[in-house]
């Protein structure tokens, strides 16, 4: 062990220079809770998991090298498991606080088959749920007469589809504007934020379904129920990115991305499913002076 | 023509006045012309021996490839029936490779088509909010089978292109038998009971469909990844499940 002599000799030698030590993975957090009023980049260290923060590095480098023209350049946005699959939905549905979606569940490994699919299950989902929705609220009524409204699964296509690169694709090139101008500590790929974006639309397709039931307040409740966990997994995925910006612009981009998916959940249940009507009789409620009242 | 052991090359057959880039065993060395050329070069008779044997009638060196003189009957037949029997290779889904090793795609045209042209006489044809059109029902089915194949390839898959395109279309055959029998029921009425007997059909081959394509392609795939590649086929003959159930006469 000759080597660590010598280390031991450099060290007494030169007391203040920076060595470098492995510590197990469970120390770490507990090191950096003391040096919470620092900038951000520890924090940004401690979301990376520098247990294999090299690893990515590496990763990252040797990634995506065949010429785009092949077929093997594509391969690689499809290089994921089942389990990683569903390891990143279960990310976007349940977001832990403080942590980053990207940081955490993509990991220099963006992929588009979360994206895509949850996309086209979304659209299904809302045209079908809309139809069904509609079917049920009418379903009485002498003059209805039933029609598979199938113009509409193109629209929820358009929308949903545009929705989900086109929006990434703003907010990119937003980010990398910005980004030429405020040297920013974390900035994401393209595919990164498509990803972000692409599984975070992923809890309205549950919600599209629980719309079918016609009460006015259970359809708000969800609205506003799935929009905080989405939104919030977007927040703290460009909050970070956007932070060491002048103060307003950053929250102007934020207060953005969140405007832009509650947009999507009312525009969708505004157009696809029509409003509720009362599907019970209004009650009678006899007043105290004897007269009875129909209320609406 | 058979030489018999031992015989001679030698007046075997009458020649007629060929050049020598004529085949060979349509004339053999003894015309008067060449008769000092068997002179020339030889002392004596060569004796061959073996046995050759030459086809007789046969108008073209690739008889066995070439179809070109059968009757269009028999070319007809021979199409319809491989299609025929991949039919019942769904039907009755077992593990073989009949369906994968002589891919065509007449037999998934022949089911969208008629899918189609099954779905079409639904309400409100001319206008807006009806059922499906000829042509979304045709683009979304190829489309659909398209991008699940590229997917499929994506996700690692060892399968061709054309194979998994083939065995896509192919399913969609209980689908089509179930546009049928929901078109028939439809004639005897549009009440709850037969919506009920609509519903269960349509469940039952919709079943049958995913079933049958992920028996043909799930070996296919990377085994970690075999979800990956259901969840779309599903979603797939989903949507045609529901055109087929939401299909209501006008």
């Amino acid at each position: 062990f000759a080597e660590f002599d010598d280390a031991a000799d450099l060290l007494a030698a030169n007391p203040d220079a920076t060595t470098i030590s492995i510590d197990e993975p469970s120390d770490i957090p507990k090191n950096k809770h003391g040096r919470l009023q620092q900038s951000g980049r520890e924090e940004d260290d401690e979301l990376l998991g520098t247990d294999d923060s090299d690893k990515t590095e590496l990763l990252a480098g040797q990634k995506k090298s065949a010429p785009f023209w092949t077929f093997e350049y594509y391969q690689t946005f499809f290089d994921v498991d089942t389990y990683q699959v569903l390891d990143r939905i279960k990310g976007s549905v349940f977001p832990v606080p403080g942590k980053n979606f990207v940081r955490l569940y993509i990991r220099s490994n963006p992929d588009l088959y979360g994206p895509f699919w949850i996309c086209a299950t979304l659209v299904f989902a809302i045209a079908v749920s809309g139809n069904l929705s509609n079917f049920f609220i009418h379903l009485g009524k002498p003059t209805y007469h039933y029609v598979p409204e199938f113009r509409k699964v193109s629209i929820a296509a358009t929308t949903i589809y545009a929705y989900a690169w086109l929006v990434p694709l703003a907010l990119w090139g937003f980010l990398m504007w910005r980004n030429s101008k405020v040297m920013n500590i974390v900035s994401y790929s393209f595919l990164e934020i498509v990803c972000v974006y692409g599984y975070s639309l992923f809890i309205y397709i549950p919600t599209a379904i629980l719309w079918i039931i016609p009460q006015r307040v259970v359809r708000w409740v969800l609205v506003v129920f799935s929009l905080c966990l989405s939104g919030s997994v977007l927040v703290m995925t460009f909050w970070p990115a956007v932070r060491d910006d002048n103060r307003r612009i950053a929250l102007a981009t934020v207060a953005t991305i969140v405007l832009l998916h509650a947009l999507l959940a009312v525009g969708c249940l505004a157009y696809f499913f029509d409003a509720p009507e009362l599907d019970f009789p209004a009650p009678i409620i006899p007043v105290h002076n004897g007269t009875t009242v129909i209320t609406k | 023509m058979l030489l018999e052991q031992g015989t001679t090359l030698r007046a075997l057959e009458p020649c007629a006045r060929h050049s020598l880039r004529a085949p060979l065993r349509s004339c053999l060395l003894q015309d008067e012309q060449f008769a000092d050329l068997a002179d020339m070069s030889l002392s004596g008779d060569i004796t061959v021996e073996g046995e050759i044997t030459v086809p007789v009638g046969a108008p073209s060196p690739d008889e066995d490839f070439s179809t070109l003189d059968e009757p269009v009957r028999e070319t007809i037949m021979r199409d319809l029936k491989a299609v025929g029997k991949k039919f019942v290779h769904v039907m009755y889904p077992k593990k073989s490779s009949t369906l994968l090793r002589d891919w065509d795609l007449w037999g998934p045209l022949v089911l969208c088509v008629s899918l189609a042209l099954m779905l079409q006489g639904g309400s409100a044809d001319s206008k807006e909010d009806g059922g499906p059109q000829f042509a979304e029902v045709f683009v979304i089915i190829w489309f659909g089978a398209v991008v699940i194949t590229l997917n499929s390839k994506l996700l690692g898959g060892t399968i061709s292109f054309f194979q998994s395109l083939c065995v896509l279309g192919y399913c969609v055959l209980p689908l089509t038998v179930a546009m049928l029998v929901c078109r028939l029921v439809l004639l005897a009425g549009a009440g709850t009971i037969s919506f009920v007997v609509r519903l269960l059909v349509v469940l039952a081959m919709f079943a049958w469909s995913t079933l049958a394509s992920t028996a043909f392609l799930a070996d296919s795939q990377p085994p970690n990844r075999k979800a990956l590649v259901v969840y779309p086929i599903f979603l797939f003959y989903f949507v045609i499940s529901w055109m087929i159930l939401t299909f209501t006469p006008q």
